[in-house]
């Protein structure tokens, strides 16, 4: 049992640190990071997510006062099936509380359902799908960083502003880029803007170029990636080639990360408009913890959103622990507490999780800097526009979550 | 050329007799499993993959067509089943027959396309055909894409047996496993079984003995493909989702090596294999993306050194066929 | 009417790849009698050494399109060396099983070591900017692509067919003892043709990594849809499989167009389309 490993290490540690406390209450916490470790995301969550949940447990100061917490990580692979069976051996046999991370919606969404079957927690950092406080929500799942409504309505908004006013979608062919297209554009008309057409590609194009005439042939200003992963890097780097950023035209991602950024090169990358909701640069308390992250990590890279994601839920989670007294174990109890209590920590500042499990904070729309603008690794965005909280995620009026009462 | 397979020991009454003691042997200890304090999901899991190699190991151990393709049958059953029992609300036994009967239905359809050609255009076109699912599925919506059917209901199977109770959906699968297994069983040793095994020999011998090679290995091919339907049915109940894992064909990949693995053309094989690779995925899950690795290097070394397989070369080791 | 030049020509840049990996796969397959399914693997560690040679030795892109095909093609004859001719006399099938194999741990050597989304190639100077072509704006990278993997195909081409080592080639094939009774080194030269298809795919991998981000997993799908451009083709003929894949490049092309929905999966109807009227494949003997 590999996954044991770093919990072998880091729960010797903190066992005898809590043995030393007397245990009037239960206060044993299991926490397990299901990520992708080594496949297409493993830079966005990964071992970072590891690090990063270690950290929160470090800040914590919990051990000291006499709860004892493990960390587990394993590697879903990014299959649902290995997501599942994965996700109830963890909390049938490893006695797991918490899932964190479980970036890949797919995955998501089937860990979803166990975590509620079983009643644990699913604090979820990495998945985009917005499903998961919409008609899949749980009692006992949380969505903590961002979902696909949230990044497209923040980028069509800004965009449309900023005199973006005419769109063309280059959609990845299935549901999520479907999903993805479709409510960009809801946005993009509400705020006055008008979609001129789409090209469908399929999933996992290596080439780009039909797709790209076709945007470069409708003249339009902007042009909006709704795809993900290898297909939004390709299709930036193909665009470069044919000339269309030159050209006038804007390219907008829909969903894309700074780990994209960083493999891109700021040569090609430039001028890309997206939405992030934690960037390392934004403050004084982000900047803080981003060091001390970059400098544990092995290639020192700075921290994704999913991955602060995850120090930043678990700090919020600690602290419902912490009020309740002890006895982790009933999932939903827990899940209410969190939702009662203000969230607040350096990274995402203020904010508050709605009934249907969404977490609410500022969405930024950053735009890549040029080569030239950069000071030095890892200094990539400049902040354009920012959406509070509560205007950019899909309001509960519109929602389908059978939690929300109407 | 040599065939795929060089079992060259003969049906005898005798090796009947050992396979069915193995067979019972294998049975009970199956059976006792839940007792045991095994975690019964991971022996679930495995049990529906024995089945689907086995299904596999029918098309090439007997028929030698090697498919590179037949996680299109898991993926798709299991899709079918998925939709009828979630969309449609019919009860898991409907469920399991309307996606054993697709897999089936295209079992005809692409076995018709691919036995056109032999050896190894017949792996290149049911690796192209599955891609072509692959991609189907990967767009059509009833299969929500990336994001898979999630949150299957199990149901209550026959109005008396509840899958949500992990003992009983046990014993359902095992059920299911060891009845397709004994279908095989049977078809190997029947007349019909007979010819295919001749027509992996010679086939040209066979065709001037009259036998009509295509229409044997197209029944051969379907079944095969029914076979693997109703493993990715059974399938939907214990991991309750439906994904496109299962089409991919990195599955396709993983099939062909727990059959390597177990011994190609042996009857117990397939299912010494499958337990063996989903054991590996479980516990080496930590290493993520080492575990393709290692499976490249389990498909190079069984290739180079021991091409029986496990369960071939403890047979040859005690000339017993198994 | 103007799109429509644009779609052709961008659909024979796809073409160009086709036809490079297609034709070492019939190369390979005429002398080996193996399906190799490691090609995919080798076309990525082609566009790997490029970026390796790039990034690690500041040798650039035209040393690269020389030296990434010979150092590929070395440890493809290597592994020919070292395994593939254990397989000699047994089942086609196990060298397909072997060749995935090897396919499986490369991919997953290279993805444990550099991620999955891919390392940056930058077009080379000489060949950045674009020409306006009138109805499209045509990068002059990919002009050079297709030129380029023209005349690679035709040069190999001409070697098998029209030259005496071809020659000996062809006569292996068919008859591997008469030949060695000639005095020919017929083992040598399977490696050097193991060699030769598995250059072609790395060049191939060269050529695309401006193109597309150094990936892992970039041949991995790639190998499939090639797998079906043979099929269709068949791999009887060096110049059939040349032009299959050019032809399969301008369909897709224009399937992007006409239908993009089905533009991944257009070849693969196709190859059931030719499979059923004609088995054998368009230029193929019978397997």
């Amino acid at each position: 049992m590999k996954q044991q490993l770093s919990a072998l290490l880091l729960g010797t540690a903190l066992s005898f640190a809590a043995a030393s406390g007397a245990l009037a209450q239960d206060k044993t916490i299991k926490i397990g990071v299901l990520t992708d470790n080594s496949g297409l995301y493993s830079d966005l969550g990964g071992a970072g997510s590891t690090l990063a949940a270690q950290m929160a447990v470090e800040d914590s100061g919990l051990a000291a006062k006499g709860w004892k917490i493990d960390i587990i990580s394993a590697d879903h692979q990014n299959k649902p099936d290995i997501g599942t069976s994965m996700a109830r051996q963890w909390i049938d046999v490893e006695k797991v509380d918490i899932f964190m991370d479980v970036l890949n919606s797919g995955v998501a969404l089937a860990v979803n359902n166990v975590v509620k079957e079983k009643n644990a927690i699913m604090i979820n950092t990495g998945a985009a799908s917005s499903d998961l406080t919409n008609a899949q929500c749980s009692p006992n799942t949380i969505h903590w960083v961002y979902d696909t409504y949230m990044l497209a309505n923040s980028t069509g908004q800004a965009l449309v502003k900023a005199g973006g006013d005419t769109w063309y979608f280059l959609t990845a062919d299935y549901a999520f880029g479907h999903a993805l297209e479709r409510d960009t554009a809801a946005v993009v008309t509400k705020s006055g803007g008008k979609v001129i057409g789409a090209v469908r590609h399929p999933l996992n194009t290596a080439d780009f170029s039909s797709f790209l005439l076709q945007a470069q042939a409708s003249k339009a200003k902007i042009i909006g990636m709704a795809n993900a992963g290898g297909d939004t890097t390709n299709t930036i780097k193909q665009a470069a080639e044919f000339g269309i950023v030159a050209g006038g035209q804007k390219l907008a991602g829909l969903l894309l990360f700074i780990t994209d950024v960083n493999s891109l090169g700021l040569k090609v990358a430039q001028g890309l408009n997206f939405t992030e909701t934690f960037y390392w640069d934004l403050n004084d308390g982000t900047r803080a913890f981003s060091k001390r992250f970059s400098e544990k990590m092995k290639n020192k890279a700075m921290p994704s959103m999913v991955q602060a994601g995850v120090y930043s839920g678990l700090v919020h989670y600690f602290k419902a622990l912490e009020a309740m007294g002890g006895n982790p174990h009933d999932g939903a109890k827990v899940v209410a507490k969190m939702k009662e209590m203000p969230t607040d920590d350096p990274l995402f500042g203020k904010g508050t999780i709605r009934v249907d499990g969404r977490k609410l904070h500022p969405a930024y729309l950053f735009e890549v800097k040029k080569p030239e603008e950069s000071k030095g690794p890892w200094d990539y965005y400049k902040l354009i526009g920012t959406t509070p909280g509560d205007q950019a995620f899909r309001p509960l009026s519109e929602s389908a979550c059978p939690l929300v009462k109407k | 050329m040599s065939a795929l397979t060089d079992d060259t020991l003969p049906a005898s009454p005798r090796a009947m007799r050992d396979e069915m003691i193995v067979f019972v042997a294998m049975a009970v200890l199956l059976a006792i499993v839940p007792a045991t304090g095994i975690y019964p999901f991971f022996v679930m899991q495995a049990l529906c993959f024995a089945l689907l190699a086995c299904a596999f190991n029918l098309l090439i151990g007997f028929g030698g067509l090697l498919s590179f393709g037949h996680a299109m049958f898991l993926g798709s059953a299991g899709y079918f089943t998925a939709h009828a029992v979630k969309e449609w609300g019919v009860s898991p036994e409907i469920g399991i027959i309307i996606g054993t009967a697709g897999a089936a239905v295209l079992g005809v359809i692409t076995g018709y396309v691919s036995i056109r050609r032999q050896g190894i255009y017949f792996s290149m076109i049911t690796l192209a055909l599955s891609q072509l699912l692959y991609f189907i599925y990967l767009q059509a919506p009833f299969t929500h894409g990336e994001d898979g059917i999630q949150g299957i209901p199990q149901g209550k199977m026959f109005w008396v047996l509840d899958l949500s109770k992990p003992t009983i959906l046990y014993y359902v699968v095992l059920v299911g496993f060891l009845a397709g297994f004994l279908l095989i069983f049977r078809t190997i040793n029947s007349p019909f079984g007979e010819v295919l095994k001749s027509i992996r020999e010679n086939e040209q011998r066979a065709i001037s003995l009259g036998y009509k090679t295509d229409q044997y290995k197209l029944m051969a091919f379907i079944l095969s493909g029914t076979i693997a339907g109703f493993a990715g049915s059974l399938k939907v109940f214990v991991a309750q989702n439906a994904s496109l894992t299962d089409v991919h064909w990195t599955m396709s990949g993983e099939i062909v090596l727990m059959t390597l693995v177990g011994g190609l053309g042996t009857i117990f094989g397939p299912v010494v294999g499958a337990f063996i690779i989903i054991a590996m995925q479980q516990y080496l899950a930590g290493f993520g993306q080492w575990v393709l690795v290692i499976q490249g290097v389990i498909f190079v070394a069984c290739v180079l050194t021991f091409r029986r397989g496990l369960v071939g070369e403890i047979g040859h080791y005690f000339r017993r066929s198994l | 009417m103007q799109a429509l030049y644009a779609q052709l020509l961008v659909g024979l840049i796809n073409g160009s790849f086709y036809a490079l990996l297609s034709l070492g796969l019939a190369v390979i397959f005429g002398m080996l009698n193996i399906i190799n399914f490691a090609h995919g693997a080798l076309y990525m560690m082609g566009a790997f050494t490029a970026y390796f040679l790039l990034n690690l030795f500041g040798i650039g892109y035209w040393w690269a399109l020389l030296i990434a095909p010979i150092v590929v093609g070395i440890f493809g004859m290597i592994l020919e060396r070292t395994m593939l001719q254990w397989l000699a006399g047994l089942d086609h099938l196990y060298g397909l099983l072997l060749t995935f194999g090897i396919a499986l741990i490369v991919q997953g050597v290279f993805q444990n070591y550099f991620g999955s989304s891919g390392l940056p190639y930058a077009i080379p100077d000489e060949l950045k900017g674009g020409m306006n072509l009138g109805f499209m704006f045509l990068p002059i990278y990919r002009g050079w692509v297709v030129v380029f993997s023209l005349v690679v195909c035709l040069a190999t081409w001409f070697l098998i067919e029209k030259t005496r080592l071809g020659a000996y080639l062809r006569a292996a094939t068919e008859n591997p003892t008469l030949v060695r009774a000639f005095g020919i080194n017929v083992p040598r030269m399977i490696t050097l043709t193991y060699g030769l298809g598995v250059g072609l795919a790395a060049l191939a991998g060269v050529l695309s990594a401006p193109i597309n981000q150094v990936r892992p997993l970039m041949g991995a799908d790639l190998i499939i849809v090639v797998f079906a451009v043979v099929v269709i083709g068949g791999m009887g003929s060096i110049m059939g499989s040349i032009i299959t894949g050019f032809a399969l490049g301008v369909i897709e092309g224009l399937t992007k167009y006409f239908y993009p929905e089905a533009s991944n999966t257009v070849v693969f109807v196709l190859m059931v389309l030719v499979l059923l009227i004609k088995p054998t494949g368009l230029t193929g003997r019978a397997a």
